[in-house]
Formats: structure tokens, C-alpha cells, sequence
């Protein structure tokens, strides 16, 4: 039997009127779906407030059920580990009595280093990365359907984070705090498309920005471009300038050329970290507010503010 | 397990609730919106929107349940969580549902292939508007990125449908009426 046809209502006239305003209402729906997108893509903090308060709502489960996920994440990793134990051990007994040598090694140069920058009087900041953080939260969630990646962390306002503060894990630079709300605030991941982050190459300083993917791999542009200096398994790190990210957090590898600069796998891959450190912002941290001052009049974006990147 | 109002036996003093009967469609959507927040956390897109799954299905196997307008407050919802700009679901899944109306106007003799077609066609024109609204003036095509979740969708849609199904047995399931 052919499903009856709900536009077919007889001779009620309540129906008949039931029907047509269902109708004008699923139109009305649709215009001021339509009005609420514009706004929120003109300014894309309109309706934080309300969004915080579901994330707040939904984070003591999130939390809770958080906790197992390292293990699970972890399980292949455990199998694979049983059947090469011995290489490995072997292998990183090696590694590691090479790294203690080296280790010394940049000590002493580490100390060289604040020798020859007392030397030149530079305004040293509180020794880049080692600024304490502000606060360690729970990665709780993140958007799972949505092209944007964002991020759930378990700290708020309550906490004293705020808006632009950056997020690293233990393992590199995880995204930066785009909405806070009383106890939860929301990331902005290194791996979305409107994330831009100011890098250099760890080993000689080459400047280029790494944007995301939306696939959790990041695309460094270069800022000089000619021939392209890059080789597979370089290692960017973020550079400070912009005054957001603090200096010298690990960012990405890279994996493969492209034309114009490289396709990077992300260091601190967010599905595999658990606990992640908010930072304050670099410029305030440093006691340099004044570093932030001439972009405050832009209009408010997701991009970290672009500036020519110092070498 | 006997579920629903077609039990074996009709029992006397059993009659379905009529909260739960009108109420549960929209509880299902919503809790299909809630499962984006589920504490994984994913470097691409590649859950399925499964707000979006459900409302289909339950638009499919049960039409005139939920009502045309239904599209607005359930994307208002999804919009909570979805990470999505605010309002594209609102459009997309109030302009669903009508067009939705509009086929079933149409094609009243359907199979179930061709309902699956449907809810396919209608589930990669969702995610695609939605990326294209997500990343508004943002360069290059993303359909790589989304091609997976368009292939995962489409496979889980079935499943989805059959999870509304039970639902919908359990939507009229006979409770005791007190006397």
C-alpha cells in the first residue's frame, strides 16, 4: 500500500490549517536557520555563549569515559611491542648512551648561549619554553562529524584560562583556546584549515606557517619561496613570533615535498594525548603586552594573528 | 524478546504512553547529535552525523511522525555540538525535511534500494554543504578529506535505520494503565 499522504487532510479544517502551517513554519525554519548561519559566519563568536554551556553540561561524562582512551589508543602499540622487544631494547640502549653525550653537549652550549645573549644585553624571556604553565588539563573531546577541528580541554575560566592562550602536550603544540566557558574551554586544533601557526625549522630557523588539513596533517608554506630547502623528516618547531605561541615548541615532521613548501605529519598527534598544558600567551608571559597591541583593533578571526615571521 | 504493541497476546491494562510515543523520535535525534561529543578525539572528520542518520530514517520509515518543521529545532541542537557554525544545520536539515516531503509527494511507491539512495544522495549533499559552509572562503576542495566519512555514512545509514526501527517498536510499547 502506497503510505498515505499527509498533505491530503479531507474536509478538516483544522488539518487543513494544521497542515499549511506546518509547512510555513518548516520554510520560516529554514530562513532563520539561513539568518543564524550568516551571523555566525560574520562573527564567529555570536553564539559561544550558548555552545558553552552545552560543552559544560556534557563534560563530567566526557571526562570520566577520557580516562580509558590512552589505553585503548594503545593496544596495537602493545602487541607490536611485544613481538620486537629485544631489537628495540638493543637499539635504544644504543640511542640512549649517544644522547647523554649529547645532552651534556647542549647543556654546556645551552649555557653559552645565556653567556652570549647577557653579552648582546637581549630581554630574555623567561627562558621560552620553561615559563610554567598555567594550568594541565583533560582533552576531553573533539568534533567527530565536523570538518573544523576543535577540541574540548577540561580547564575553564574558573581556571584563568583565556581566549588565545596556546595548548601543547608533552609531546608538541596541540592547538590554541578559541571559547572559554566556566569550567571548559574549546581548542582550536593546529590540524584545522584556519589554523595558522608561525614555524621554523629546528635546525637553521627557516621561517614558513603550518596550516591544517582538516585530516590531521598540516601543509607548511614557506615564507621565501625559490628552491624548495626542504627534506623529509625535518622538524619545525613554533617560532614565537606573533607574540601567541611560546618558542620552541615541537610542531611537525615533515613527510613529503610539495611545490610550495611541504605536507607535515603533527608531532603531537591529539588523538594519542590524554593531558595537555595550557600555557599563557607568549607576548604577556614575557611581560611584552605591547608585542599584541597593534593587531587588537583587527576584527576577531580564528586565524592567529599573521606577522612577518623573524628568521 | 516480545517488544511493542504487537505481542503475542493483547493483555488487558496495558495501553502505550503518549508521551513517550510522540516524544521518542525527537529524543533519538537528539541523542544522535549528542554521539559528536563522545569523548574520542579525531584528527579527520569520520564519524558519521548521526542526528542527521537518524532524522532520515525516522523521516523514512515513519513519515508525518516528526512534523515538517521538525528540521529546525533538532538542527538547533546538533548545532550545540557539532562544532559546526551556528545555523547550518538549522538550514540544511529544515531544507532536508522539505525536500524530503517533496520526493515522498513524488515517488509514493518506493523499494527499499531506491530509500536507500535517497537517504545516500541526501547524506552526501549534507556533508558536503556542510564543509562548504565550515570552511567558507577557504581554499581548495576538501572532498578528499571528507571521503571517507561520505563512504562510513552511507554504509551506517542501513544500521541507523535499524536502530530507529527498534525504536519505534519501543515507542508504542504497552505500559501498565492504573486504574
Amino acid at each position: 500500500m502506497a503510505p498515505p499522504s499527509t498533505r491530503r487532510t479531507g474536509f478538516s479544517k483544522r488539518a487543513q490549517y494544521g497542515t499549511f502551517f506546518g509547512y510555513i513554519a518548516a520554510f520560516a525554519g529554514a530562513l532563520l536557520g539561513g539568518g543564524v548561519l550568516l551571523v555566525s559566519i560574520l562573527d564567529k563568536s555570536a553564539f559561544s555563549g550558548v555552545r558553552g554551556i552545552a560543552a559544560d553540561v556534557t563534560a563530567p561524562a566526557g571526562t570520566a569515559v577520557a580516562a580509558s582512551r590512552g589505553t585503548v589508543h594503545d593496544f596495537g602499540a602493545t602487541l607490536y611491542g611485544w613481538a620486537t622487544w629485544g631489537v628495540t631494547n638493543a637499539r635504544m640502549t644504543r640511542e640512549l648512551e649517544l644522547t647523554r653525550v649529547r645532552l651534556a653537549e647542549a647543556r654546556a652550549t645551552d649555557e653559552e648561549n645565556r653567556r652570549l645573549k647577557a653579552l648582546l644585553g637581549l630581554r630574555e624571556p623567561a627562558a621560552g619554553s620553561a615559563t610554567p604553565p598555567l594550568v594541565f588539563a583533560r582533552l576531553i573531546n573533539s568534533t567527530a562529524s565536523s570538518l573544523r577541528r576543535f577540541a574540548t580541554i577540561s580547564a575553564g575560566r574558573n581556571q584563568g584560562v583565556t581566549v588565545g592562550m596556546p595548548v601543547r602536550s608533552a609531546t608538541g603544540l596541540v592547538g590554541r583556546v578559541l571559547e572559554v566557558n566556566g569550567s571548559t574551554a574549546r581548542v582550536l586544533l593546529i590540524t584545522d584549515p584556519d589554523s595558522v601557526v608561525p614555524v621554523r625549522r629546528a635546525r637553521d630557523g627557516l621561517a614558513a606557517f603550518a596550516s591544517g588539513h582538516g585530516d590531521g596533517t598540516l601543509q607548511l608554506r614557506l615564507i621565501s619561496l625559490g628552491i624548495n630547502p626542504l627534506k623529509p623528516g625535518d622538524v619545525f618547531v613554533t617560532s614565537g613570533s606573533g607574540g601567541l605561541y611560546h618558542p620552541n615548541t615541537a610542531v611537525a615532521v615533515v613527510t613529503e615535498l610539495t611545490r610550495d613548501g611541504a605536507n607535515a605529519r603533527v608531532l603531537s598527534d591529539p588523538t594519542a594525548s590524554e593531558f595537555v598544558a595550557v600555557d599563557p600567551v607568549f607576548a604577556e608571559a614575557v611581560h611584552m603586552p605591547e608585542a599584541l597591541v597593534p593587531v587588537v583593533d583587527a576584527p576577531p578571526s580564528t586565524r592567529p594573528r599573521k606577522k612577518k615571521a623573524a628568521p | 524478546m516480545m517488544l511493542g504493541p504487537a505481542a503475542a497476546t493483547p493483555r488487558i491494562n496495558r495501553a502505550p504512553s503518549p508521551l513517550i510515543a510522540r516524544s521518542l523520535p525527537w529524543l533519538v535525534v537528539m541523542f544522535g547529535s549528542l554521539l559528536q561529543t563522545l569523548p574520542l578525539i579525531a584528527s579527520a572528520p569520520v564519524m558519521p552525523p548521526f542526528g542527521f542518520l537518524f532524522l532520515v530514517a525516522w523521516r523514512q520509515l515513519r513519515p508525518g511522525l516528526l512534523p515538517v518543521w521538525a528540521g529546525l529545532p533538532l538542527g538547533l541542537v546538533d548545532d550545540l555540538f557539532s562544532g559546526q557554525p551556528m545555523g547550518s544545520a538549522m538550514l540544511l536539515w529544515s531544507a532536508t525535511m522539505i525536500a524530503m516531503d517533496l520526493i515522498e509527494q513524488r515517488f509514493p511507491w518506493r523499494s527499499y534500494l531506491l530509500e536507500w539512495a535517497v537517504a545516500a544522495a541526501f547524506i552526501v549533499a549534507y556533508l558536503l554543504f556542510a564543509s562548504a559552509v565550515a570552511h567558507m572562503g577557504a581554499s581548495g576542495p576538501f572532498v578528499g578529506v571528507l571521503m571517507p566519512q561520505l563512504v562510513l555514512s552511507i554504509l551506517v545509514f542501513p544500521l541507523g535505520e535499524r536502530f530507529v526501527a527498534a525504536c519505534d517498536r519501543l515507542r508504542l510499547w504497552r505500559f501498565r494503565v492504573l486504574p
